[in-house]
This record gives C-alpha cells, sequence and structure tokens, in this order.
C-alpha cells in the first residue's frame, strides 16, 4: 500500500529540481514570445497589404495554424524538419513551435489594434507625405500598442501554460522532470502538485506584471526614439 | 508504407478522437452551466469554490491536470483507465473557460430584460429560464464554437497518456516508417478538417437560434 | 372617501451616499391619474420602481391596495418583504418602460401571453384571445407574428403597453415612455393611453416630459424636485398658474416661454 498522505521531506527533495528546470521552462516562454511577437506582426502587416492573394493566403494559412493542436506542431516540426536537412534541439523545436502556433493568434491581436487607430491618423499621415514605414513606426503602432498589450499578455501567459507540451519532445521543462521524478520514486503526487503550483504562481505573477506594463504605457501613445 | 494504408490507420485515430470529444464536450457543457450559473446565482461559499474551480484550471496547464488526474489519483486508491481520465481532465478544463462565457452571456443580456421580467411577476427561475437564458445562449454560441475547436486540439495531449488517438497513430507510424511528411500533413489536414465542420455547425446553430435577436438595438 | 390604493409615509430611499428621498410621503386615489413632472435626477423614476419592487427602500411604509408593499406581518410584526409577498403584491401593479423592454427572441403574441400564462395559469387559448383584444386596442392587430425587432419604436411601444396590459394590473406605471420615440411616432403612442384614460378604470403613475399630454389626461400633477413634491393640483392650476417659483421656472424652460 503506497503512503497518502503528502511528504514535506520529499517536497524538499524534489523542489531544487523542479526550480532548476523552471529555467527552462521561462527560456522557452520567453523566446517563444519574442517570436510569437515577430511572427504575428508580420502576418498582421501581411494581410493589411495589397495584394488579395497574400492576404487570402496568409489568413487560411493563420487559421490552419490556430486551429490545428500544437503538439502535432510539435512533432511536425521535430520529425519533418531533420528530413530537410534540419536538425534542431528540442528547445529550438519548442520554441519554434510556440512561437509560430501564438504568433498566429497574435497577429489578430495586431490587426485589429492597427485597425482600432482612428482613420484619420492615416489620412493626416498621407497628407503630411510620410512613408507607410514611417507612418506605422511613428504614427500608428505608437498609438495601437497599449489597447494591444492586456491580450497579447493573455496570450503569452497561455503560451506559457502549453510549455509543458515540449516535454514530449524530451525537452526537460517541468513536468518533465516531475514525470521523471516520479515514476523513479513511484510517487506523482508531490511533483505533479509543485508543477501545478508553480504554474498558478508564476502566471499569477505574469499576470500583475502585465496589468504594471500596460499602466506604463500612457494612454495617448508615446513616440519611439 | 502505402498512402492508402497511412491514411486508413490515421482515420482510426481520428474516430478515437472524436469519440473522446464527444464525451468531454457535453461534461464541459454541464460544468460550464452549472459552475456559471453558481458563480452568479448562489449563495458566497458555493460561488468561492466556483472560483476556485475556474482558477485552478485556468491557472494550470491541461496536460499538467491529465498527469495528475492519471498519475497522481490512483494513489488515492481512485484509479481510472486513461480514457476516462482524457475524458474529465479535458473536460473539466474546457468547462472552466465555458463557466466565463456563460457567465459573460449572462451578464451580457441588458438590464431592461430582467426588470420587465420582474414588473410580469416572473418567478425567478422563470426569469433564468425563459427570458434570461434564451438569450444569452445566442451570446454564447460563437465563443462556444472556439472552445470546442480548443477542445479537440486538446484532445491531442490524450496520446501522452497511451490513448490511440489520431496524434498517438501518428507519433506511432512516424516511429514506424519514413514518411513522416505524408503522415503528419494528413493529420494536420484531419484535425483542420473537424475544426472546421465545428465551425460551421456552430455558425449555423448561432443562425437558427437569433432568429428574433439580429439587428441589436433597443426592443 | 376610500383608503388610497398607493400611499408612500415617510420613505426614505438612498443610493449610496446620495439621498433619494428623504422622510417621503404621498397618496394616490384609486383611478386616479397622476402625472409626475420635474428635471432629471430628481427621482421620479426611483418612485416608479419602488413601486415596481424594482428598486427597495431604506426607511418609511408604503401601502398599496391597503397592504404593505415592502413589509409583511409576521407574528404581529412588520418584517421586509418575503418573494412570495413581493409576488403577490406585484399582481396589482404594471410598468412600461422607457425603452420598452421587450422580449426579443419572442413574438409579439407571446410577448404578451407569456406572462398570463405562466404566472396567472391562463389556457393558451384564452391568453390569445386576450391578446388579440389587446393588440387591437393598440392597433397592431396584424403584427401578431412579428418579432420586436422588425416594429418601429412607436409599434413597440405600443406593444410594451399591451403586455403590461394582459396581467390585468389595477395600477399602471408609465416611465417616460415617448422620450426614445422619434417625435413622429410619439402620438401613436399616447394616443393609446388617451384611449385608456377615458375609461377611467384604471390607477395610472406616469412620468413624462409631454407637458401638453399630461396637461389634457391627467387628474392631478405632481411637480417633483429633489426628492420632494415642491406642487400639485389639477393640471389647470400648475400648467396655467403655477405658485411656486422652482415650477414656473421649470415650465418656462419646458415650454419655451
Ligand atoms: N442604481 C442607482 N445607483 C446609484 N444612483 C442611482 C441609481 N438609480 C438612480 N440613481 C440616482 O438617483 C437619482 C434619481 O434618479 P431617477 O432616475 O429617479 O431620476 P429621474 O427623475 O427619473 O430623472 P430623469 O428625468 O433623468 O429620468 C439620480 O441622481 C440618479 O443618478
Ligand atoms: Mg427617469
Amino acid at each position: 500500500m503506497i503512503e497518502l498522505n503528502w511528504d514535506w521531506t520529499f517536497v524538499w527533495q524534489v523542489l531544487p529540481m523542479i526550480l532548476s528546470a523552471a529555467k527552462v521552462t521561462l527560456l522557452a516562454t520567453f523566446l517563444g514570445s519574442l517570436l510569437a511577437i515577430c511572427v504575428g506582426l508580420i502576418f498582421a502587416l501581411l494581410r493589411r497589404g495589397s495584394s488579395k492573394t497574400v492576404r487570402v493566403t496568409v489568413y487560411w494559412l493563420m487559421e490552419f495554424i490556430r486551429s490545428t493542436p500544437l503538439l502535432v506542431q510539435i512533432f511536425f516540426l521535430y520529425y519533418v524538419m531533420p528530413e530537410f536537412g534540419l536538425s534542431m534541439s528540442p528547445l529550438m523545436t519548442g520554441v519554434i513551435a510556440l512561437g509560430v502556433h501564438y504568433g498566429a493568434y497574435l497577429s489578430e491581436v495586431f490587426r485589429s489594434g492597427i485597425e482600432g487607430v482612428d482613420k484619420g491618423q492615416w489620412e493626416a499621415s498621407r497628407a503630411l507625405n510620410l512613408t507607410s514605414f514611417d507612418t506605422y513606426k511613428d504614427i500608428i503602432l505608437p498609438q495601437a500598442i497599449r489597447p494591444m498589450i492586456p491580450a497579447t499578455g493573455n496570450y503569452i501567459i497561455a503560451m506559457f501554460k502549453e510549455t509543458p507540451q515540449l516535454s514530449a519532445i524530451t525537452l526537460l521543462e517541468m513536468l518533465q522532470v516531475a514525470k521523471i521524478i516520479g515514476s523513479e520514486n513511484f510517487r506523482y503526487l508531490e511533483p505533479f502538485t509543485l508543477v501545478g503550483i508553480l504554474y498558478l504562481v508564476f502566471s499569477v505573477l505574469a499576470a500583475y506584471g502585465i496589468h504594471q506594463i500596460e499602466k506604463r504605457f500612457p494612454k495617448e501613445g508615446f513616440s519611439l526614439k | 508504407m502505402e498512402f492508402g494504408e497511412i491514411v486508413s490507420v490515421l482515420l482510426q485515430g481520428a474516430i478515437v478522437t472524436i469519440k473522446i470529444v464527444a464525451m468531454a464536450l457535453p461534461l464541459a457543457a454541464f460544468m460550464a452551466f452549472t459552475f456559471g450559473l453558481v458563480r452568479l446565482y448562489a449563495p458566497a461559499p458555493f460561488k468561492q469554490l466556483s472560483i476556485l474551480y475556474i482558477e485552478f484550471f485556468r491557472g494550470t496547464s491541461a496536460l499538467i491536470q491529465l498527469y495528475w488526474i492519471y498519475f497522481v489519483l490512483p494513489f488515492f486508491g481512485l484509479s481510472i483507465d486513461a480514457m476516462t481520465a482524457g475524458v474529465i481532465a479535458l473536460g473539466l478544463n474546457i468547462g472552466a473557460y465555458g463557466t466565463e462565457v456563460v457567465r459573460g452571456a449572462i451578464q451580457a443580456v441588458p438590464k431592461g430584460q430582467y426588470e420587465a421580467s420582474v414588473a410580469l411577476n416572473f418567478t425567478s427561475s422563470q426569469r433564468l429560464l425563459r427570458i434570461i437564458l434564451p438569450q444569452a445562449l445566442v451570446n454564447m454560441i460563437p465563443p462556444f464554437g472556439n472552445l470546442a475547436i480548443e477542445l479537440v486540439k486538446a484532445t491531442s495531449l490524450v496520446s501522452l497518456i497511451t490513448i490511440a488517438d489520431l496524434t498517438f497513430k501518428a507519433k506511432s507510424l512516424a516511429d514506424m516508417t519514413l514518411q513522416v511528411g505524408e503522415i503528419f500533413v494528413v493529420v494536420l489536414v484531419l484535425y483542420f478538417a473537424m475544426a472546421q465542420c465545428l465551425s460551421l455547425f456552430f455558425r449555423y446553430l448561432e443562425k437558427r437560434l437569433s432568429r428574433g435577436l439580429g439587428r441589436g438595438g433597443m426592443n | 372617501m376610500s383608503q388610497p390604493i398607493i400611499e408612500f409615509k415617510n420613505v426614505q430611499k438612498r443610493f449610496g451616499d446620495t439621498t433619494i428621498f428623504d422622510d417621503f410621503s404621498f397618496k394616490v386615489e384609486e383611478n386616479e391619474i397622476v402625472s409626475i413632472i420635474g428635471p432629471s435626477g430628481s427621482g421620479k423614476s426611483t418612485l416608479l420602481r419602488i413601486l415596481m419592487t424594482l428598486e427597495g427602500i431604506d426607511g418609511g411604509y408604503i401601502n398599496v391596495a391597503g397592504e404593505s408593499l415592502w413589509h409583511m406581518l409576521w407574528n404581529d410584526r412588520y418584517v421586509p418583504a418575503s418573494n412570495k409577498h413581493l409576488h403577490k403584491m406585484r399582481e396589482q401593479l404594471g410598468m412600461v418602460f422607457q425603452h420598452f423592454n421587450l422580449f426579443p427572441h419572442m413574438t409579439v403574441k407571446r410577448n404578451i401571453t407569456e406572462a398570463p400564462m405562466r404566472v396567472k395559469g391562463l389556457s393558451r387559448q384564452d391568453a390569445e384571445e386576450s391578446a388579440e383584444a389587446l393588440l387591437e386596442l393598440v392597433g397592431l392587430a396584424d403584427k401578431a407574428e412579428s418579432y420586436p425587432n422588425d416594429l418601429s419604436g412607436g409599434q413597440k411601444q405600443r406593444v410594451g403597453i399591451a403586455r403590461a396590459l394582459a396581467m390585468r394590473p389595477a395600477i399602471l406605471l408609465l416611465d417616460e415612455i415617448t422620450s426614445a420615440l422619434d417625435p413622429e411616432l410619439v402620438d401613436e403612442v399616447l394616443d393609446v393611453i388617451r384611449n385608456l384614460a377615458k375609461e377611467q378604470s384604471f390607477t395610472m403613475l406616469l412620468v413624462t416630459h409631454e407637458m401638453y399630454f399630461a396637461r389634457e389626461i391627467s387628474d392631478r400633477v405632481c411637480f417633483f424636485d429633489k426628492g420632494k413634491i415642491v406642487e400639485e393640483g389639477v393640471p389647470e392650476d400648475i400648467f396655467s398658474a403655477p405658485r411656486e417659483e422652482r415650477t414656473q421656472a421649470f415650465l418656462n424652460a419646458y415650454l419655451g416661454q
């Protein structure tokens, strides 16, 4: 009969291992977010481009990425990329999968953020003869960013919560480490519960952080230096 | 392996995936309505319970919940098979998100509708069932459609607890053969097709239910 | 004289720190038509909403048809009303709203028959017959199967009136029922009320900004300001010879003289 009660000695023994795996989780989230923001921005701009073919293609590509499972996309990269001679570490593979998957979500946020900027701003910029690059950089984006922060933040938290899926391609993130500890000790209660709590704590902290960032951005926009 | 053979193996997996969706979806809907209504109308301790459920399942990830139910519950003497664990974990997870959909949709029904139903002397359950919910239901359809698609996507996680769903079949085929490209393209297309079907279905549902509700504005 | 059908005694009403009514007393006789006029924020809607049990009170008593509205007798003491008591009291009351508040997911006929069937237990046939008669009365016999969203504002409000009448209330509360309407649609709604008023078998309490209408149909007009009745009397007196300065100022601003 296996003990039912919570074993604190075991907790203190495994906590350091899980915490050190948290670094991998956070790194994957951080790199994944950067990539997602780039991908999202590029998709958003392509969807506002002048070519209809490009707009339609990008729309369906994003729809496709968003409505298929992240886990399958992770496996796809993991198995198929080497066929093209691209061998990547589990971390790299995971970051790309997270970045592209959430980039597809973020592009919608960015697109509606950009479209939320008053039409008059475009007209005024045209009247001032700004190039469309300068218009985006100096006029549109600075005004669009603040309203986009909450949704972007929520997607980044969502991405963070999906990092355990990277354990499927043997990345040693928190859940994978917990699983290994669990199978070695025949005790899953503490490791899995700890991981759950850590995710909860990080999510709450991140939500607070995003709220702080949002407050920092002035409502009326800002200018890029 | 021949392409036809690959497709037929994958289709078997797809059927398992559909089965899981078909079982988890009603559970999710049940949780969403129960806890959504509790959160809005029940006395404080039940409300807190509902908040706890929502925050817990939305704050941690589906895979952790799945592992917890599958690996940890047996330690409490609750041994459940992989399939049940999968359905419960996904149903509870999506249900937690659904709770907020139910709550938001009910709150989005204009206050005047409540006031009119008080003025007409409906009882509180009649108000909810005959006046508020029918209107809220229409608001719920699009976000529920999105959640159903999220559920289909999340079912892929059960492959990690040895259920032979679409993702599991794909992975084992990929380990066995060299046609990884074909396999994963077919798998992705199958998932996409399921999502599109759901999306069409929910759009149809929305149209059917919103009869009379269109155009919006004051009533 | 018989006992008043509505009586407010020393009623208090607050929203947080703002006091709307402080020691407010007011009476309406059976079958009397009373118009309430006054500036925005003076508590006119709040008065009707308290009667319709949409807002509670913080002090005092209200009697409706001889029974306490917000309190009930329990072991010889008055205690706050239960839902059951409120349910019983609401049988006397009907309300027509400024923004109609029709049920958008029901046809016009269902809007009118739903409550009589579910609340009063009328048979479908009886409820539909009465709904048809009411739709005839408000001139919308041909709209029974339409949905509210397919109607004009004036038509919606006439359905709103029919819906309230279907419950056969002794007291009808009307809160600015034409304020949300385009000017050309106001008369079709007021005509319905004019016809009702002629029958004189209702008690009506109406808040309105249509001064000519108030003058024409009321037995009594009350001028409200800051939660108090500043002046009240027969329409002739209030509109032609207001005694209070505030009433004069208000009427001048409204009638543009
Ligand atoms: N639910 C509420 N919470 C807080 N304050 C309220 C609420 N309802 C009304 N008030 C306040 O009570 C006061 C009286 O409101 P009421 O709606 O009765 O005025 P009114 O005379 O009907 O005005 P109007 O002519 O604009 O309709 C107003 O100052 C209003 O802001
Ligand atoms: Mg008012």
